[in-house]
């Protein structure tokens, strides 16, 4: 992983940084053309907060911590609707929160087809 | 080849001499940057990094303990990477990859002996802490010989190991004098208990509990005596807020006669008399507290929170049990650790990519510096105190 952090502090010039910046957003555009509705913005919050906050206990990896693993080989078989419910609204009787109060259904619904195509990565 | 060329490389054997004057380690630390699988080598009297060493794997959830002359770190990674790294020369001395998924880990009274607690598979791993090799296997069996996830693992007198595990709801006392023969004690603690702590005397081993309302705590002097419940139906049945983080007990504030503990799913600490091991008050805060951690002499207890409230860290005044101050160190405050004597405390803002310092008379933010995605910040003097 290479974040633009460590680009910066490793004192590559600005124009490259510049450059990698356009490249990388070009990039990500062109692969989430299909998503309308959630701005590029939006989804790099959501890719962060699922690694991040869902990685509490799923992982930041998501192979899964005090949670199961949601990695796409673990998905496979389970229904999208199903998972975006857990995301919306949890799990009785388990530790999994409600999410309702910070994703949208159609966000949540975005979050699940990236987790059963492969989450994208932060960086 | 021609002279030039061995120029730059007599330059760099020279710095490297140059570079090593002799120093203690008192004063030294690692902090966490997780997402880049890095520690920073830091100097809480420089207030700086002073050393950046990578290649240690995934560090989500990173934990360090100390070797008891505070030379070596032991970085537990979480996809089951133990590292040691040595603090004066700035590198890896040895790292092993001991399990699937890892949670943390603690060392031995004697500092013989690091134990990992593991997710995957279930069980805790006892390595010698001079050589990372192995010397003990003890899995986490439950049931029909199903393996539970452990949390909450410390250190306890005796050469102990106490733990819990979260699938089985039980707390395990492992004495490892015996490597070949670990001698095992095993109590009911409740339903998922998610994780552990032990009082700074070594005496009492607490256990959160997520599936009840009410922890666990076992008196190690008088084991015998088995678990008893603490702070029975704090939440008094009322729904609990959707939990977004699991908080810490490790670390969790011991201060004068008492002890502040998390209420989880609420925005309250529990403040528990330690001799009754009775609530003695609730103090309101900003959101569910993740570590509550009492300065060193006891007088203020600092406390960051789970998401959505990560932003803010509270001061407690202990004495009057008022919250003096909300600060705001930057997005996603993932830990506090206070200089070893607690004239300054280090925060690390995970999303604002920094670690800022306070000095905590003032409760002035007096310095600050960059790191990626920074998450525990660890100082050696961890390697003197029973439960680090």
């Amino acid at each position: 992983m290479f974040s633009l952090l460590t680009i910066i502090q490793r004192g590559v010039s600005p124009v490259f940084i510049l450059i990698l910046v356009c490249l990388s957003s070009v990039l990500l555009n062109k692969a989430y053309a299909a998503d309308e509705g959630i701005g590029i913005q939006r989804r790099l919050e959501l890719v962060r907060l699922v690694r991040n906050d869902c990685g509490s206990c799923h992982g930041l990896t998501l192979k899964g911590g005090l949670g199961p693993a949601l990695l796409q080989e673990n998905l496979r078989n389970k229904a999208p609707e199903a998972l975006i419910d857990t995301i919306l609204y949890g799990r009785t009787g388990t530790a999994m929160p409600p999410w309702s109060a910070f994703v949208s259904e159609k966000e949540a619904s975005w979050i699940v087809e990236q987790l059963m195509k492969g989450f994208p990565d932060a960086h | 080849m021609r002279i030039r060329y061995w120029i730059p490389i007599l330059v760099m054997a020279l710095t490297s001499c140059a570079i090593a004057p002799l120093r203690g380690t008192g004063d030294l630390g690692l902090v966490i940057e997780r997402d880049v699988g890095r520690v920073l080598v830091v100097d809480t009297t420089a207030n700086k990094s002073l050393a950046t060493i990578t290649g240690l794997g995934d560090l989500s959830h990173a934990s360090v303990v100390f070797s008891r002359d505070g030379r070596y770190g032991y970085v537990f990674g979480r996809d089951g990477g133990l590292t040691k790294v040595d603090l004066l020369k700035r590198i890896i001395e040895k790292r092993i990859m001991q399990a699937g998924n890892s949670i943390g880990g603690a060392i031995s009274q004697n500092g013989r002996y690091v134990a990992a607690q593991n997710y995957t598979p279930g069980g805790i791993k006892v390595f010698d802490a001079a050589t990372l090799a192995l010397v003990a296997d003890i899995p986490a069996t439950y049931g029909d010989g199903q393996l539970s996830k452990v949390v909450g693992l410390v250190d306890a007198p005796g050469n102990q190991f106490v733990f819990s595990l979260f699938d089985a709801g039980e707390i395990w006392i492992a004495d490892v004098s015996n490597f070949n023969q670990p001698e095992i004690q095993k109590f009911t603690a409740g339903k998922q208990p998610y994780d552990g702590l032990i009082t700074p005397d070594g005496r009492y081993y607490i256990a959160g509990l997520f599936g009840e309302d009410g922890l666990a705590l076992l008196d190690l002097w008088h084991p015998e005596q088995g678990v008893r419940r603490i702070l029975d139906g704090y939440g008094r049945g009322q729904e609990k807020l959707p939990v977004y983080k699991m908080p810490h007990l490790r670390g969790w504030a011991v201060a004068g006669t008492r002890a502040y503990l998390p209420a989880i799913g609420r925005h309250e600490l529990l403040v528990v008399d330690t001799q009754s091991w009775k609530e003695v008050g609730r103090i309101p805060v900003a959101g569910q507290p993740v570590f509550a951690i009492a300065r060193p002499d006891g007088r203020q207890v600092w406390v960051n929170f789970a998401f959505p409230d990560n932003a803010q860290v509270q001061v407690v005044e202990t004495e009057t049990q008022q919250i003096i101050k909300t600060l705001q160190p930057g997005r996603a405050v993932l830990h506090l650790e206070f200089t070893p004597r607690g004239e300054e405390v280090w925060v690390s803002s995970r999303d604002d990519n920094r670690v800022t310092i306070y000095d905590t008379q003032t409760l002035q933010a007096i310095a600050e510096f960059k790191a990626s995605a920074p998450s525990g910040i660890f100082f050696t003097h961890r390697a003197t105190r029973i439960g680090f």
